[in-house]
């Protein structure tokens, strides 16, 4: 494969691509030298972002670094002789005829139905489509399913139900048009930051502009509405209902476009009928003012648009809550027009070019059904094969519960990481280990699941793949490589294509009844010839894109679909005619009743627990985890209750809690906030098993957010409910703890990580983060580890993390009880300036951490303490002068300078804000900090004169 | 009414410190001889070693002229060895025939150097280190010759070695034992004290055993034979391997005598209670101290005993141990090696160059070893005298008696530092 061989270019050249990570699919240029990426910036062309990154966007090329590549990046082929043990390299074609060999296998032993493959939104069109060919053309199962089942299954299930097909109407553009956006179950700020710069824009040159925003936590999203309805968690069915009850009764509906263009509203007003303010206001625990104010505005402040994600999506009523929102823009006729229509926000980066290609284990090629027989026969025509199984395959809960029970027997995984993201992790690990074959396919060593791997396949990743993805606003962008692929990394679509040529020779009589002359599915030489038979598939479907080539992509950028042959440039907005893609061309309302949550809170599980997204940080964190620097914002894993609640069980900042659901238990820190209801908790999505973990009581590894999250998923969408689960959340007297924080070079940072990971089950809870602020004068990444446990560590596992964290060697300063569990250790590096802290551990009691971690962190010179530094106690014996918390990541500035100048800044809001991003620069960059920076300018308002 | 006579044997701090106690309660009580072998009044032996690294002159360590003496109607008898004691007759009878008789008799013969029995310890330039004359002979030899070798890397060895090359001579301590100062200090402070003293000009041979002391051809040491057949130059040797209770008279006149004049709680000989010992001589409840602190303290009892007073027990000493090289400061007390039953607190400084161990039994402070800084030594030993509980201040204890609150502390760190 030509992709093995580095090709090393001189000179320095800018290649177009897109960014990795959200579903805003931002355009950006990667910008190498000889080979290597050396800096990224926005694509001031690309119409999702004009020019804009967010912070995790702007700092794709920190992640790609060769320090970091070489630290964390799967390189070559491995193999596992047994599991647990350390895998050995081998070679590619010993790789794939092992696991070609081994599939076969298990094809031959127990049928195609024993086989599981799961890929991920991550994943480019082409490589979707290879995969999809390949399980459901060769293999002969519908046992493929990706992460985007965690993520877009239930909107794909709610515009299904109601518009007919898989395609959200509206796009980025409409944000400037409405007078009323209605934000619901979305972050936006934290989850797609660029687009919520556009939505600032908009509001900035609309003043009239409502902003309501339905979310159980007072997200900074929220803390920007006008309305904010703080409904309760899954209660967003009795919500839409009640919206539509208020506006039926006061006359805001659109009677003639429900008559012209709709199906079903009846029953839906019948069901409706019930659903009195009064009533709903109890379900959702909102006032019912600011219901009857929300329905007024999304009735009669129009144009209204919808923007929404995980809140609907993750939830075991996830097609309803889709279905009954688009209901609204139905009953209204809020859609089909600029500034209006439900706008399903997606979460990953190609999970709109999944779902296009049917890489999932309900839907086919081009938005086709596996239920339909004649969508079959299509697409059985276009492969060339006698036919494509019918049965429905294993989506992803079900698959790994499959494979839990024996029952699926080789598992094959690309660019995802179940062991870190799929619900009730007991069961996910179960899986692992039961199934006969484990393939991991990755570009990252460092999962949780490479763990269980019996087989590793090194895939290439941003910056070095070559394709197509397909973002929220149905907009196909081009993904160019801009460097070779590292190592022996392969691009997933020919990893997939050099399987199924291997599967094919294994399994002969899978060729019986192939078009006449065909002698293989995958005679793909590149990501542009997959493209094009997939383009060849949608001829005549919603999604026709057969007017776009490589080429208009490359000579006109960008194009949204459908883009039929013969168009000149793709649709901007869906369904302004009123025609919808049904039988009859209406579209259906969804008469579904309000359920509320599988996992209701009870006297043992009394909290409901919310899981979602931080702002500079990126689903399992594989690649945002690389940068200290995006751990500025938040730093280390928590749990966030309402302050009532930490007092209520006498519980202070920082303090240790055993959070408990009826699978599993994590223990971490709990975080007083605001932003969480009372009796509602939250914890974020990214704090895996590689960042949380520790051993419970019974000996058990604990596994980290998802260890709690429950399975339970829609009927209708499979995607599973991870945004609710009820648990129970306990002090926990751990009095030893320990607290070990380091500089170290970058080029051995990451690696380090890796070594500490394991110590990690040495303790009852453990955690192990990155810190800094990448490019770093002197090279240097921190690493911060922090444990607790009932009884003191043994001195060698002691020894073991200061020789790892480098708080060894002759310039230590320590102090050792070991009776009293007490351990100090602190090495100090010589500078100009004076000795400074450059790594320590403090266990036992840590409460030092509060001035000795600032002194190591801010680099800020520690000659005044000598000896002293060993001392124990919050109080620091010399006073420490802290730069405080990080609030803009590009530019880093601090809360306590942000407050300190604001002192200074007089006028209105946007005026104080102005004058703020004048003089400390914060929030000019990405903007991501800005809606944090308008929440400070509110907490401290202008000094009376 | 007539005095009691009450004579002393050995004129060194121990003695003259009982007899300074004894005129502070009951001065006019006795009349007081007192015989000394050497030519000079008391003085400050434990001061020698700054009188031979040259920062201080023996009129700067005498503590008690001849003046004082005279004023407290003492009769003096210096460059006197006392030679015989009839204890029926209760005289005391000098090598030169001077005889005195006694009512109650106060040995206090201090200690001899234990001198190896090696071939060729009576070589010349070989001596021991006592007294005032081998500090001038080490003075003058250091002017005249150039390789000095110490033999015993003790408290004593090691200011001779820091000594002689302070007067310009390369010197190399040869210790036996697996560390410098092994009752003193445990394995890292010693270390650091090597590392120190060698960053000064010191040499080492750790774990060395001396086989013999070899001749020039004009009858001086030339060189020390080790074991292993290697040899260090050598114009002068310094004998510092320890020190020896000097019981010759009391075991010829039958006192009971086991590593030193066997004496009870109240100093007295347990054979002869007209009889007291103190000092380096005397061994109570099996210890002989070689420090000055429990010398005075059986002083202060002896006095009280011989006022005729009766109270007052001494039971043993906590002893402390400082180095008195300029600039290195150590500091030990109690059990300092810890082990079983015990648990260590352990503080290392690479920066400031301190090292510091507490031992902690139950909870009590019985032993600390400190190097480097020592500043917090007296505050350690008092709670290790005291058998103080320290429960509720083990965390900070290591911090020093000062509260870490105050910034002092870190002022005081910074200035070592």
């Amino acid at each position: 494969m030509s992709t093995t061989i580095p090709i090393v270019t001189a000179g320095t050249k800018t290649t177009r691509a897109t960014c990795p990570y959200c579903g805003t699919g931002c355009g950006v240029l990667i910008e190498t030298t000889a080979g290597r990426i050396t800096h990224v910036q926005g694509d001031p062309d690309h119409p999702a972002n004009f020019g804009r990154l967010c912070t995790k966007g702007s700092t794709l090329h920190l992640t790609a670094a060769t320090s970091v590549q070489e630290q964390t990046r799967l390189l070559t082929p491995q193999r596992r002789r047994a599991r647990g043990d350390t895998p050995a390299p081998i070679g590619w074609d010993e790789a794939l005829d092992d696991a070609a060999d081994q599939l076969a296998d298990i094809i031959r032993r127990h049928g195609p139905q024993a086989v599981g493959f799961y890929g991920s939104g991550q994943l480019l069109t082409e490589d979707y489509y290879v995969l999809n060919k390949l399980v459901k053309g060769l293999v002969g199962t519908n046992n493929l399913d990706t992460n985007s089942r965690l993520c877009m299954s239930s909107a794909v299930a709610g515009y299904k139900a109601t518009l007919g097909v898989d395609a959200p109407p509206a796009c980025y553009d409409d944000f400037k048009h409405a007078q009323t956006l209605f934000i619901v179950g979305a972050n936006t700020a934290y989850a797609h930051p660029i687009l919520f710069r556009r939505i600032e824009d908009a509001r900035q040159a609309n003043p009239a502009m409502k902003l309501i925003v339905a979310d159980p936590r007072k997200t900074e999203t929220a803390e920007m509405a006008d309305l904010f309805l703080p409904i309760r968690p899954g209660t967003d069915v009795a919500l839409f209902h009640g919206m539509l009850h208020v506006m039926l009764a006061e006359g805001l509906v659109d009677m003639d476009y429900i008559a012209q263009h709709t199906q079903g509203f009846e029953a839906l007003r019948g069901l409706v009928a019930d659903f009195t303010p009064a009533s709903v206001a109890a379900i959702c625990g909102i006032p019912q003012a600011d219901l009857v104010q929300a329905a007024h505005w999304f009735g009669g402040h129009t144009p209204t648009l919808s923007l929404y994600c995980q809140g609907l999506n993750q939830s075991t009523r996830g097609t309803d809550k889709n279905a009954t929102l688009i209901n609204l823009h139905l009953a209204t006729g809020q859609i089909g027009k600029p500034g209006a229509g439900p706008f399903s926000l997606t979460g990953q980066p190609n999970a709109m070019g999944g779902r296009e290609v049917g890489g999932m284990a309900n839907l086919l090629s081009a938005h086709r059904d596996l239920g339909n027989a004649e969508h079959r026969a299509e697409v059985a025509k276009l492969w060339g094969v006698p036919d494509v199984p019918a049965q429905p395959g294993k989506t992803a809960v079900e698959m790994f519960e499959a494979a839990a029970r024996g029952e699926i027997k080789a598992l094959w995984i690309a660019c995802t990481n179940p062991a870190q993201s799929l619900p009730d992790q007991a069961t996910v690990r179960k899986a692992l280990e039961t199934a006969e074959l484990v393939v991991v396919q990755e570009a990252f060593a460092t999962t949780a699941t490479c763990a269980y791997a019996d087989l590793l396949l090194p895939a290439t990743t941003w910056g070095e793949k070559d394709g197509t993805v397909t973002n929220s606003e149905r907009r196909i962008s081009r993904v160019r490589s801009a460097i070779p692929a590292p190592g022996q990394a392969r691009h997933d679509w020919s990893i997939f294509a050099d399987l199924g040529r291997r599967l094919e020779q294994r399994l002969p009589e899978r060729q019986a009844g192939w078009r006449h002359g065909m002698d293989t599915l995958f005679p793909y030489d590149s990501p542009e010839s997959v493209w094009n038979e997939h383009r060849e598939s949608t001829r005549g479907r919603d999604l026709d894109i057969t007017g776009l080539s490589y080429e208009i992509l490359e000579t006109q950028g960008p194009q949204q679909w459908p883009m039929p042959q013969g168009h000149a440039q793709g649709r901007a907005r869906l369904y302004e005619d009123g025609v919808f893609p049904t039988p009859d061309g209406r579209a259906r309302f969804s008469a579904v009743p309000y359920e509320a949550v599988a996992e209701p809170c009870d006297e043992h599980h009394p909290f409901a627990l919310n899981t979602g997204r931080l702002r500079d940080q990126w689903h399992g964190m594989s690649r945002t985890g690389t940068l200290g620097r995006l751990f500025g914002h938040v730093s280390e894993p928590s749990i966030d209750l309402n302050p009532v609640d930490m007092k209520r069980l006498g519980l202070g900042a920082g303090d240790l809690v055993r959070v408990t659901s009826r699978r599993g238990a994590v223990v971490l820190p709990a975080q007083p906030s605001d932003a969480v209801s009372p009796m509602q908790s939250f914890i974020a999505m990214h704090w895996g098993e590689e960042y949380l973990s520790g051993r419970d009581a019974q000996g058990r590894l604990m596994t980290g957010v998802n260890a709690l999250t429950v399975p339970a998923f829609c009927p209708k969408s499979k995607q599973p409910e991870l945004k609710n689960a009820a648990v129970g959340i306990e002090a926990v007297q751990l009095p030893w703890r320990l607290l070990g924080v380091a500089w170290m070079s970058e080029d051995r940072a990451l690696a380090v990580r890796e070594a500490v990971k394991p110590l990690m089950g040495h303790f009852s809870f453990a955690s192990c983060v990155p810190f800094g602020r990448e490019p770093h004068e002197r090279g240097m990444v921190g690493v911060l580890f922090r444990a607790a446990a009932p009884e003191p560590a043994s001195d060698a596992v002691l020894r073991q993390l200061e020789e790892l964290l480098s708080v060894d060697g002759p310039d230590v300063l320590r102090y050792h009880d070991r009776h009293q569990g007490q351990h100090r250790a602190m090495r100090l590096r010589r500078s100009d300036e004076g000795l400074k802290l450059e790594a320590f551990l403090l266990a036992g009691d840590v409460s030092a951490e509060a001035w000795v971690r600032p002194l190591l962190q801010e680099e800020l010179v520690a000659d005044a303490y000598g000896r002293a530094l060993l001392s124990p106690g919050a109080k620091p014996p010399v006073a420490v002068q802290s730069k405080g918390r990080q609030v803009c990541t590009c530019f880093n500035v601090t809360e306590p300078a942000i407050v300190e100048t604001l002192g200074t800044c007089a006028g209105s809001a946007d005026e104080r804000l102005a004058q703020l991003q004048g003089q400390l620069k914060c929030g000019t960059n990405c903007g991501s900090c800005v809606p944090e920076l308008r929440k400070l300018i509110k907490l401290h308002p202008v000094a009376m004169a | 009414m007539k005095k009691m006579k009450l004579v002393m044997v050995g004129n060194g701090m121990a003695g003259v410190r009982t007899l300074e106690e004894l005129l502070k309660v009951a001065p006019d009580l006795y009349e007081i001889t007192v015989f000394g072998a050497e030519p000079h009044p008391n003085y400050n032996r434990i001061m020698l070693s700054p009188v031979l690294a040259g920062e201080q002159t023996i009129d700067e360590i005498i503590l008690n002229p001849v003046q004082w003496y005279a004023d407290h109607g003492i009769t003096l008898h210096l460059n006197k060895k006392v030679v015989r004691v009839d204890r029926t007759r209760r005289v005391v009878v000098a090598e030169d025939g001077t005889e005195a008789t006694y009512d109650r008799l106060l040995l206090a013969t201090g200690s001899n150097p234990f001198v190896l029995p090696v071939p060729g310890k009576d070589l010349e330039g070989v001596i021991a280190y006592r007294d005032i004359a081998d500090t001038n002979y080490m003075i003058e030899t250091a002017k005249t010759h150039r390789h000095a070798v110490v033999i015993g890397g003790g408290l004593l060895g090691l200011e001779a070695a820091n000594g002689l090359a302070q007067r310009g001579m390369k010197v190399t301590v040869v210790h036996i034992a697996p560390w410098l100062l092994e009752r003193q200090l445990d394995e890292v402070s010693a270390r650091l004290l090597q590392r120190s003293l060698e960053e000064r000009g010191l040499a080492f041979r750790i774990g060395a055993q001396t086989q013999e002391l070899v001749s020039d051809d004009k009858g001086r040491v030339r060189a020390v034979r080790f074991k292993n057949g290697t040899e260090v130059l050598a114009d002068l040797v310094v004998m510092a391997a320890g020190v020896r209770p000097n019981t010759t008279l009391a075991e010829q006149i039958g006192l009971h005598c086991n590593r030193g004049i066997v004496v009870s709680d109240t100093m007295q000989t347990v054979t002869d209670p007209r009889v007291y010992a103190v000092g380096e001589c005397a061994a109570h409840r099996g210890i002989a101290y070689g420090l000055v602190a429990p010398l005075f303290e059986q002083g202060k009892v002896c006095a009280n005993h011989l006022a005729l007073f009766g109270i007052g027990r001494y039971t043993g000493s906590q002893v402390s141990t400082k180095l008195k090289v300029t600039g290195i400061n150590l500091f030990s007390a109690g059990n300092f090696m810890g082990g079983e039953g015990t648990e260590e607190i352990v503080l290392s400084d690479p920066f400031g160059g301190a090292y510091k161990k507490l031992v902690i039994q139950g909870d009590k402070l019985v032993g600390a070893c400190l190097y480097g800084d020592t500043a917090d030594g007296s505050y350690y030993f008092q709670l290790i005298r005291e058998g103080a509980c320290i429960k509720g201040r083990r965390n900070r204890l290591m911090f020093g008696e000062a509260q870490p609150e105050e910034a002092s502390e870190g002022a005081t760190a910074l200035a070592t530092a």
